[in-house]
């Protein structure tokens, strides 16, 4: 044994091993029982820390981890045995020997017991944020705190959410299982929407801590390769997320400046893009290409490859906003509407200049500070008075800093084109 | 707000009035941006294209081949959208690029009755 300080070692060990021992748990026990699931995985964690705290880490931790936890599960099942004879039989005669109980540890079982967790942390009737908190907790392993200082609300906001979302389980009755031929595929609806805001929270959070926003978006990939793996759940659908997450996260790094601020797309170092993860990127894309079904994933993908083609012509404009034309097609959201206009505006150059500000003022989105940005972004060429009303206009619905810094740059690039300043 | 059905009508029949390949390119993009400028407003419900094939089905136990010609232009598919009234479906239909061919139309109807 090595001792070691096992301060950096164990956060991102346990979170790891965190989930799959208590998938594997919540397996053997039932869904019911998740709380001692939990508890049982927390102390083995517990004594991980005690004892390798003072004799050092084993060579390896991971089998070392699993061999207590079944280890503790096993005393559990062996403790609640004897209570429940106890309770029920005669004094006199001796309780039955009970079959020695056994944890299956092995990958196949982790990897199992984990998938179907998946499609039990995203199940429908839980709200959307609940399940968000639940897959943080139980597939992620983050702490209380840690998914509390994600979100910006207090611990007790987010116990109050996972203790609901448990209820829910044990009042709709829901197993540990992955669900049947038929309603896979909605329910892989579901999870993908998860794993999607997920990893959105991660990208364009509110969060100031740069390290916890990143590790969001590394766990959505994370658990979306793990759908990817599974021959059930491999679906077209699923590449495309994939896809798209690898493209956005390419960027991560180039997106903020040493001070945390927002620096924009047009403004990003091209150096600081991951290629490797642009790579990924591509392939998923192409093993996405298959089958008959384009879903909403893989128009994003498309999209977010675009983005990762610099250069600016007109090719690239235009397959964007035949993108988003057929993304509004399958889905509105005002940031669609949003980015289609602004496309629309670089597709078609200066003569169509007019026709991109008159279909962004049909939008009419005037509760939202997006709104006002691109109008402003749109009248820079020819109008830098109306921008900047724009612009203000923007500044006056921004929730955060970052936003603001990005505005007030825009406001006084102008300020310094118009005339009589 | 309300729910409009728009019928295109085009020429599908005539030999000589089909676009090319390479003008059926240019009429579908035109076509795409019409659309997703409507749907940029959150005003598409949808749509779709229906294939010049057809069966015309009248009393009498009448059968003949469609589509159902009286005019040389057949409904080459539809969309349905949202606006506040008439008005504004009409307006919303002005900019349909079919509407730059000889002869085509666009019908606006309102949709009535329960969801």
């Amino acid at each position: 044994m090595v001792a070691m300080d096992s301060n950096t070692l164990i956060p991102h060990l346990f979170r790891n091993e965190y989930s799959k021992i208590v998938a594997v748990l919540v397996k053997r026990f039932g869904l019911d029982q998740i709380e001692i699931a939990e508890d049982l995985a927390s102390e083995t964690f517990l004594t991980a820390t005690q004892t390798w705290g003072i004799g050092g880490v084993p060579d390896n931790p991971t089998a070392w981890l699993y061999q207590v936890a079944k280890n503790k599960a096993i005393n559990y099942l062996k403790r609640e045995a004897r209570f429940n004879t106890k309770i029920t039989m005669d004094l006199k005669s001796p309780p039955p020997d009970p079959d020695e109980p056994s944890i299956d540890l092995s990958e196949k079982n982790i990897h199992d017991s984990v998938l179907q967790m998946m499609f039990v942390v995203c199940h429908p009737s839980i709200s959307a944020e609940a399940q968000i908190s639940l897959s943080l907790r139980v597939l992620c392993g983050f702490g209380i705190d840690e998914i509390a200082a994600a979100f910006l609300v207090t611990k007790e906001t987010i116990n109050k959410r996972l203790f609901r979302a448990k209820e829910k389980w044990r009042e709709e009755g829901i197993r540990i299982e992955l669900p049947g031929g038929s309603h896979i595929e909605s329910r892989l609806e579901n999870v993908l929407t998860t794993l999607y805001l997920l990893f959105n929270e991660g990208y364009y959070s509110v969060s100031q801590n740069k390290t916890i926003r990143k590790d969001l978006c590394l766990e959505a990939i994370r658990l979306c390769s793990l759908l990817i793996e599974n021959k059930n759940t491999n679906q077209p659908a699923v590449d495309a997320l994939m896809s798209l997450m690898c493209f956005h996260i390419s960027r991560f790094d180039a997106r903020t400046d040493k001070n945390g601020e927002l620096i924009l797309y047009e403004d990003q170092d091209i150096a600081l893009w991951n290629m490797n993860w642009i790579h990924k990127g591509g392939y998923f894309l192409h093993q996405a290409s298959r089958g008959e079904k384009i879903s909403k994933y893989h128009l994003e993908a498309g999209i977010a490859y675009w983005h990762t083609q610099k250069n600016d012509d007109h090719e690239k404009w235009e397959a964007i906003l035949q993108l988003y034309n057929q993304l509004l097609l399958l889905e509105y959201s005002p940031v669609a509407a949003l980015n289609r206009t602004y496309a629309l505006f670089r597709a078609k150059g200066p003569e169509g200049m007019f026709l991109a500000i008159k279909e962004a003022e049909k939008l009419n989105l005037t509760d939202n500070q997006f709104y006002f940005i691109l109008l402003g972004e749109l009248y820079s060429g020819i109008d830098p008075v109306s921008a900047k009303n724009n612009y203000l206009k923007a500044l006056s619905l921004c929730r955060t800093s970052a936003d603001k810094q990005a505005i007030k740059k825009k406001v006084d690039k102008l300020d310094a084109e118009i005339p009589g300043r | 707000m309300e729910e409009f059905i728009l019928l295109f009508r085009l020429d599908l029949l005539t030999k000589e009035a089909q676009p090319s390949p390479e003008q059926m390119q240019i009429y579908m993009k035109q076509y795409h941006d019409w659309v997703g400028g409507i749907a940029a407003q959150n005003k598409f419900i949808g749509g779709k294209g229906l294939s010049t094939e057809g069966k015309v089905l009248k009393s009498h136990q009448v059968i003949t081949d469609g589509p159902f010609v009286e005019i040389k232009e057949s409904i080459a598919g539809f969309i349905m959208i949202r606006a506040q009234d008439f008005e504004e479906a009409v307006s919303l239909s002005k900019d349909c690029p079919m509407l730059n061919g000889e002869g085509n139309s666009v019908e606006v109807r309102r949709i009535t009755g329960g969801s």
